[in-house]
């Protein structure tokens, strides 16, 4: 008996949610008094016995180069044929791009309950009993997961990563059945040298208030001195002001980052349903009325061309940036 | 070409959220249902576009829900739509509906079945995947294009920092989000069109619960907003740095 993570490994990198989702599943394991293991597909591109050092024992890996892409359907067979040979009794995601694409088809396949967008630890004093958001951040639900394998996928940015520093995992080569995908990847589209924003830590959003695309340099330039991803409201990105994958709100990305400026947004209902879940909110907009302001923990009423400037100037002071 | 739309109802964006009987049932009598904004705007109305590029395309519509579903379903078929399918049944867990969606499916034999990318009310983003596994199909989640080419689909999907493009042959399960479509608005003759487009009503089939909803809870509400007067940016920074300690 186990609880079994799934390790986000498969472009090029662990990502930060798969990481926050290892230290979650370290921590379910120990509450439940079992190990934690972890399962990874494709070609390792790091060192999987150094995550260890977040307490996982043992990762299963399957090592073919064709599971460097994700097939939905053939990442659920495999995870599958892990999960009933190891005796995992909780299987955890990410519930990011990889974790929303697979965890849905393993609860069907394993017949086992699925919590996604979990936000918090397994309640056990009664059942198990997992908390998530729901409408849109609005609300939390508790969910009674009533089968006896059970699998959660954890919201980005809502469990602590957490590390010891050391340990060794012990990684055991796991041979699959059949490696057939049926996707088939023809190209990848990166967009090079940013901060992805459903991983940034901080996030600096523009609105129409910034009048156009030729003032966005205040903006990327703050999200630069703070390590931030840039975004932007609906407006702007119908607009064609920014690229449409910076678009945050209802019917773009959904975030919660550490911290999130928006600058020159007004804060529509259909906005905040995609950032109320970011831990500090500042806003920036020189009117007083902006419901943004309702949602936001600092504020500053003025004008984003004063203000921002300004803003990047005493930042720098703290920075110790020249 | 044959396309099944999932279409959920859910509550208007600006509703406001609240719980009764003791925090466990969300309080929907004061509330305005709409289409799911992901299944209208993206799976619906790409697959409205393509049946444009191809006449002797059929789009089917499926649905979970009783009796006040249907103004509903009706307006996803006012928007465009050949036949709708109502499964009588009310349930909140993600197993259960994708249970029922996958039998209606399995004897529509459909190439196409279009999701949108979650619900806006239990942001699940769990149904295309089960009704996927259901049917044994391949799944693509989170997809911006959707092109068919002969008898394969051309899909463009976000991954994390961007996006990549994949090639899979039909039949194939596909959860659309932004960038799959332009928005439209039903016109009459749509709606006019929809009074008379078959809306059958089928009984669900027997399937599990796997998990259930024990209570809502709303959030802490916010100590609300500290302001810093707008000549003053060096207290803000101070704040964000020392009481928030985010940077």
């Amino acid at each position: 008996m186990s609880v079994l993570i799934f390790i986000d490994q498969s472009e090029g990198h662990i990502k930060k949610a798969s990481l926050e989702a290892l230290s979650y599943g370290v921590k379910v394991a120990e509450n439940l008094g079992v190990g934690a293991e972890g399962v990874a597909l494709g070609s390792a591109s790091e060192d999987l016995a150094a995550l260890g050092q977040y307490g996982v024992k043992k990762i299963y890996h399957v090592n073919k180069a064709t599971f460097n892409h994700l097939d939905a359907q053939a990442f659920t067979s495999v995870i599958a044929e892990v999960a009933q040979s190891s005796g995992a009794k909780v299987i955890i995601f990410s519930n990011n791009v990889d974790g929303k694409a697979i965890a849905p088809g393993l609860s069907v396949k394993l017949k086992a309950a699925l919590v996604s967008g979990a936000v918090a630890l397994p309640d056990t004093a009664n059942g198990f009993v997992v908390k998530k958001t729901v409408f849109s951040g609005k609300a939390f639900a508790n969910i009674s997961l009533n089968t006896d394998v059970k699998i959660i996928a954890l919201n980005p940015n809502s469990y602590p990563v957490s590390a010891t520093g050391s340990g060794t995992a012990e990684v055991v080569s796991f041979d699959v059945k059949t490696d057939a995908t049926k996707v088939k990847v023809t190209a990848v589209n990166k967009v090079e040298g940013e901060v992805p924003l459903s991983e940034a830590d901080i996030v600096v959003s523009g609105g129409r208030g910034l009048k156009g695309p030729e003032n966005w340099g205040m903006i990327e330039e703050l999200a630069k001195l703070l390590g931030a991803a840039t975004a932007c409201s609906r407006p702007v990105a119908d607009a064609h002001w920014r690229p449409h994958h910076e678009h945050v709100g209802q019917t773009g990305l959904a975030i919660a980052p550490n911290l999130y400026i928006a600058i020159g947004i007004s804060g529509a209902i259909q906005h905040l349903a995609g950032v109320n879940r970011s831990k500090t909110i500042v806003v920036i907009n020189k009117d007083p009325e902006a419901p943004f302001f309702k949602a936001a923990d600092y504020g500053i009423v003025g004008d984003a061309f004063g203000v921002v400037p300004k803003l990047i100037e005493e930042i720098k002071k703290v920075k110790g940036v020249a | 070409m044959k396309i099944l739309v999932c279409i959920s109802k859910a509550p208007d964006t600006t509703t406001k959220i609240a719980f009764t009987d003791n925090n466990t049932k969300f309080a929907a009598d004061a509330v305005q249902w709409i289409i799911n904004p992901y299944d209208e705007w993206y799976a619906l109305v790409r697959a409205i576009e393509l049946k444009e590029k191809d006449a002797s395309a059929v789009i089917h519509l499926v649905t979970v829900g009783e009796a006040d579903a249907e103004p509903v379903i009706r307006k996803a078929l006012a928007l465009g739509g050949d036949e709708a399918i109502r499964i009588n049944a009310s349930s909140q867990d993600s197993y259960y509906i994708a249970s029922q969606i996958a039998e209606v499916a399995k004897q529509g034999a459909y190439d196409l079945i279009l999701t949108g990318k979650e619900t806006i009310d239990y942001n699940g983003s769990c149904i295309g995947g089960m009704v996927a596994e259901l049917l044994n199909l391949p799944y693509v989640s989170l997809a911006t294009k959707l092109l068919l080419n002969g008898s394969n689909a051309v899909i463009t999907r976000e991954i994390e920092g961007g996006e990549e493009v994949c090639d899979v042959a039909l039949p194939v399960l596909v959860s659309c989000q932004k960038g799959m479509a332009e928005a439209r608005i039903p016109n009459m003759r749509g709606i006019m069109a929809a009074r008379t487009r078959p809306l059958k009503v089928v009984e669900p089939v027997a399937a599990d619960n796997l998990t259930s909803i024990v209570s809502f809870e709303l959030p802490p509400a916010k100590a609300g907003v500290k302001l810093v007067p707008a000549d003053n940016p060096a207290e803000l920074v101070r704040l964000l740095h020392e009481e928030a300690k985010v940077f």
